[in-house]
């Protein structure tokens, strides 16, 4: 069930970027850039949660994950901290994928060439 | 000018097709990458034996690492050329972003190229991710604080 979900939540999240893409002069990078807040803000009120819960993977995914894994740190860490959290915990839960991405990025540019 | 003209009338008629190609491969590969994710995600809890929040890190790390290594590989643009969105939003895409940004400006050297240009594209990503989540954020926490 879950997997029927995922493959929804994330066709559907690429083919409304797709439409957007075709049908308007937005770049990839602007549609990204929307998704991320698209997503921090569907995190604002719990709602992304229940994607997660009932798609998973699906919604882990999707660059509007992003955005809400970013508020969802943050305001795990006002629990704590109060209203510093805020600045504290903003990326405490999407660290792991920035510095994946980093470091990747750099050791593969060590040892390949640009292709053409 | 006649010819432009022609032109303006193909360019209208033509993408129609491509259009509907374009947002059903992207639907297809996109939804197979959400089912790949969430049976990696049910794989490493099994597997090694981790709680869902760790397998998911490792999941996104999985996603992220293949998609450095095919971008460094050169092939990564074909198949973007291909899927476009379906790889572009998921994860793969900030990913490859970021590889593509390295590779393209190493020659200009590791401070002036690599440098300053890892984040060229990444970077719109986090800056308005950042803004956005720490305003919704903002707004949530004072709402908790009143009600």
């Amino acid at each position: 069930m879950i997997y029927i979900g995922a493959f929804l939540f994330c066709g559907i999240i690429c083919l409304i970027a797709e439409i957007i893409l075709d049908n308007t002069k937005l770049t990839p990078g602007h549609i990204t850039s929307i998704f991320v807040v698209v997503g921090a803000f569907l995190d604002t009120f719990g709602i992304y949660d229940f994607f997660i819960k009932y798609c998973g993977g699906g919604a882990l995914l999707p660059i509007t994950s992003f955005g809400h894994s970013l508020i969802h740190g943050a305001l795990a860490k006002t629990a704590k901290t109060g209203f510093l959290g805020l600045l504290m915990g903003m990326f405490d839960l999407t660290a792991s994928g920035i510095t994946a991405a980093i470091i990747f990025s750099f050791i593969f540019s060590l040892f390949f060439k640009p292709k053409n | 000018m006649k010819n432009k003209k022609y032109e303006a009338i193909v360019e209208k008629h033509k993408p129609d097709e491509a259009r509907k190609s374009h947002a059903l491969v992207a639907f297809l590969v996109g939804g197979t990458l959400g089912v790949c994710g969430e049976l990696l995600l049910e794989g490493y809890t099994v597997w090694f034996d981790l709680s869902r929040s760790e397998a998911t890190v490792y999941m996104l790390i999985t996603f992220i690492f293949l998609a450095s290594l095919f971008t460094a590989l050169g092939f990564f643009d074909k198949l973007v050329s291909f899927a476009r969105c379906g790889l572009l939003i998921p994860i793969t895409g900030f990913a490859h972003s970021m590889t593509s940004a390295a590779i393209e400006y190493r020659k200009e050297g590791p401070v002036y190229g690599i440098g300053s240009n890892l984040f060229k594209l990444a970077g719109t990503v986090i800056l308005y991710g950042v803004v956005s989540a720490w305003f919704f954020g903002m707004i949530r926490y004072l709402l908790g604080i009143g009600g």
